[in-house]
């Protein structure tokens, strides 16, 4: 990392990471809307475009619904259709900003997810932002299967200083972090960060394998994985319902991450999530670097998605 | 994948399906409705927007609302155009040697996976070729290290040259493919952003070395809205030949395949569909649209009902139900028809929702040969018999049971079902064809 990118603040690397999704929402947004009568016409443009930021059918019809019930057929302009919709989605997105806390020594945190959304890239920032923050963290290979997963992690685990648990290729899960969770009771870790494989939220046996992974963690502390964390690609469209659905009657799942937003032009995906489920948003990741994990701020993600700033500025 | 869609659209459509006239406003009514199902399985705005446009253009156009069945024609033209969008089938070709394959996508699309699936592909495809397989990443940890495993596991041979260059690698590897008479050499990529210019820029850099003979965009089929814009970057900057779609096994709507497919304009060469290495799937847009549309194959049998029937003949035949009239005459007009359009079997492998009454039909042993056989019943009757069955006493149906070569029972059937039907004709006098045709079939069930 450079030193200027260091110095960045986290809000302007958050509205760097989310540049793009902003400027294809507020261009669009901008060409409909300067100062005109708020008709029927302009509220289906209003609604493709939410639509085509992945906000999904029902929610932006009713985002759309809402925006006429209080400016239909008025004049308006950019701002206002702006300050309207930001209002709406801080009521949906503000509840769900939840930052980590850990008062169980060691607390378990388990990542899950579908292949290829990013748990071991997130389990490698999360570790290194945790121990930087003084955490004893301790980080678990339990991808066995997926070819050279376990080397992945070690690369991240070297780079943040924490030690790595590991298992032999498709060796048992449960057993590995079952003994890892031994090991980070005994070290008197704060943290024991637990990378399980990615698998498809339909495949039911690879489900069941991680009921069992956690009915074997839980023989230690009922109390754990005390965070069960949905690791989520931004640019899943639709789909990311029913993973959301289908992990969380699994494993209960209490947290979400959402990565892959630096490139993403379309962050909607997020207020259907939270519309849906309400499960809290601990971090957003906005880049390939070690603190482009940012925790997730409503109003930020807000200013940002719509750009009210950059509005006023044209 | 496209389970969904599929039943979204079949219950939008089945709406229509069994109508016997349309208005405009219920076309248009029916393709709001696709147009929301479309958004919903994330297939891309612009797409949706054409797709509904084109659709709408030629469900209105075409005389299609004053054809006999409308709704089935509208099924079909929604059918058409989807194929339409999908493309063709078309299988990679290892014309050159050695031929270099690339693949190129997002992060966590897939590529290194499927790098290892096509080698396995194309060694049981082709047994005499020699396969060659180098990683471009060096950015992901231990993505080099996951194609070496995939490539020991799949018995290729794997490059492995040890600099942090991509384009230097990638340059030594076609080299060795090319000294070492290499059939195939595979180059597997590190996942870009399509904003990231510096790594879109270096694989600009890969290509114009290597000139790839295939370009493959490997892309989620679960990816939303974004598709779009992501392949239409791709596509802008590397010549893309063909595209991939992996994680096939979820339970995503299988929009990306239509976004993708319309912004590269290049083939769908193969969907990957597990964890596996040889769980892999050709692509074939026929199949993928019936699939969608969640119809077995009803457009085939629109197709061959079109094709078999004579229009004034069924119109006629129309006309009369629709007057209540259904004498043995329309009756083995119906049987023949049925026999031109492929038997029983063939019917109810095309109609939707009809497999389970299949079972039942392979459990009755019900075949063509006692249609055959009902066919013959009836011209062994007169043209008087056949317009009023009333004058068939004990005496005519043995002679016509000894005209046909069955028992004084079968004709007895067949009398008793020709009455049933009739009596449904009545019924139904504002089904149309296609209610006729169900209730047809279901008549002939009763027969033992």
């Amino acid at each position: 990392m450079t030193d200027e990118s260091k110095s960045k603040g986290w809000f302007s690397r958050l509205s760097d990471g989310l540049k793009k999704s902003t400027s294809k929402l507020t261009d669009g947004l901008t060409s409909i809307v300067t100062k005109r009568k708020l008709d029927d016409e302009m509220l289906q443009e209003i609604e493709d475009l939410l639509l085509s930021a992945d906000v999904g059918y029902a929610t932006s019809h009713r985002l759309v619904g809402a925006l006429k019930k209080k400016r239909f057929q008025q004049d308006v302009t950019v701002e206002e259709v702006k300050a309207t919709l930001a209002e709406d989605l801080t009521s949906i997105l503000k509840p769900l900003e939840h930052s980590l806390t850990f008062e169980d020594k060691p607390t378990v945190v388990f990542m899950v997810g579908v292949n290829g959304s990013g748990k071991t890239t997130t389990t490698g920032k999360l570790a290194a932002q945790w121990k930087a923050e003084g955490q004893k963290v301790r980080v678990v290979a339990a991808d066995t299967f997926r070819a050279a997963a376990v080397e992945q992690l070690s690369v991240w685990a070297d780079r943040a200083d924490v030690p790595l648990e590991k298992g032999a290729a498709n060796s048992d899960a449960a057993a590995l972090v079952y003994s890892s969770y031994e090991t980070s009771i005994s070290e008197h870790d704060d943290i024991l960060i637990v990378d399980t494989a990615g698998r498809l939220h339909t495949k039911s046996t690879l489900m069941e394998e991680l009921k069992k992974v956690v009915r074997v963690t839980q023989k230690l502390s009922e109390k754990a994985p005390h965070y069960t964390v949905l690791v989520l690609d931004a640019n899943i469209g639709q789909n990311t319902i029913q993973q959301v659905k289908l992990f969380q009657e699994a494993v209960n799942v209490n947290g979400l991450i959402i990565t892959k937003l630096d490139g993403t032009a379309k962050a909607g995906i997020i207020i259907q999530l939270a519309d849906a489920f309400k499960l809290p948003i601990h971090y957003l990741g906005v880049g390939e670097g070690i603190e482009d994990l940012q925790s997730f701020e409503a109003a930020a993600f807000i200013e940002n998605l719509l750009s009210l700033k950059s509005l006023v500025d044209r | 994948m496209f389970s969904a869609l599929s039943q979204k659209l079949t219950s939008i459509l089945d709406k229509l399906k069994n109508r016997g006239s349309l208005t405009e406003d219920d076309v248009k009514g029916a393709m709001r409705e696709v147009r929301i199902a479309l958004l919903e399985a994330d297939v891309a705005l612009p797409v949706v927007r054409d797709f509904i446009a084109k659709a709408t253009e030629k469900a209105i156009g075409q005389d299609v609302l004053k054809s006999i069945t409308p709704g089935q024609m509208v099924v079909k033209i929604v059918h058409d155009t989807l194929v339409d969008v999908l493309g063709e089938a078309q299988e990679l070709k290892l014309t050159h040697i050695p031929t270099v394959i690339l693949m190129a996508g997002l992060q966590g699309s897939g590529k290194t996976t499927f790098s290892g699936k096509l080698a396995m592909y194309l060694q049981k495809r082709f047994s005499n070729k020699k396969i060659l397989m180098e990683s471009l990443d060096v950015y992901r940890p231990a993505a080099r290290e996951q194609l070496k495993i995939l490539a020991g596991q799949v018995g290729v041979t794997y490059a492995g040259y040890d600099s942090d260059k991509p384009v230097q690698i990638a340059e030594q590897a076609l080299s060795k493919a090319k000294k070492e008479g290499y059939d195939v050499l595979i180059l597997d990529t590190a996942g870009r952003l399509q904003i990231d210019d510096v790594l879109m820029q270096e694989l600009e850099v890969v290509v114009k070395k290597t000139s790839p003979h295939e370009v493959l965009f490997v892309a989620d089929s679960l990816i939303g809205q974004e598709a779009y814009t992501v392949a239409e970057t791709f596509k802008q900057r590397i010549p893309l030949t063909g595209v991939v779609l992996t994680r096939v096994d979820g339970d995503g709507r299988g929009g990306a395949a239509l976004s993708i497919r319309s912004v590269t304009g290049c083939p769908i060469r193969f969907l990957s569909v597990g964890e596996k290495l040889h769980e892999l799937e050709l692509f074939d847009p026929n199949r993928i649209a019936d699939r969608i549309l969640g119809m077995g194959d009803i457009v085939g049998l629109v197709e061959r009902v079109t094709e078999t029937l004579d229009q004034e003949e069924s119109e006629a035949l129309a006309k009369r139900m629709q007057k209540g009239l259904f004498d043995l005459n329309d009756f083995e007009k119906q049987l023949s028809n049925m026999l031109k359009m492929g038997g029983f079997g063939g019917i109810m492998n095309m109609l939707p929702g009809m497999s389970k009454l299949k079972d039942k039909i392979d459990e009755t042993k019900i075949d063509e040969k006692v249609i055959h056989r009902q066919i013959a019943v009836i011209r062994s009757m007169t043209q008087k018999e056949r317009k009023s069955p009333k004058l068939l006493n004990a005496s005519r149906k043995r002679r016509i049971a000894l005209g046909s070569g069955v028992e004084v029972q079968d004709v007895n059937r067949l009398l008793k079902q020709h009455q049933d039907m009739e009596t449904i004709m009545k019924r139904m006098k504002k089904l149309g064809m296609s209610g006729l045709m169900k209730a047809g079939l279901k008549g002939l069930f009763n027969m033992k």
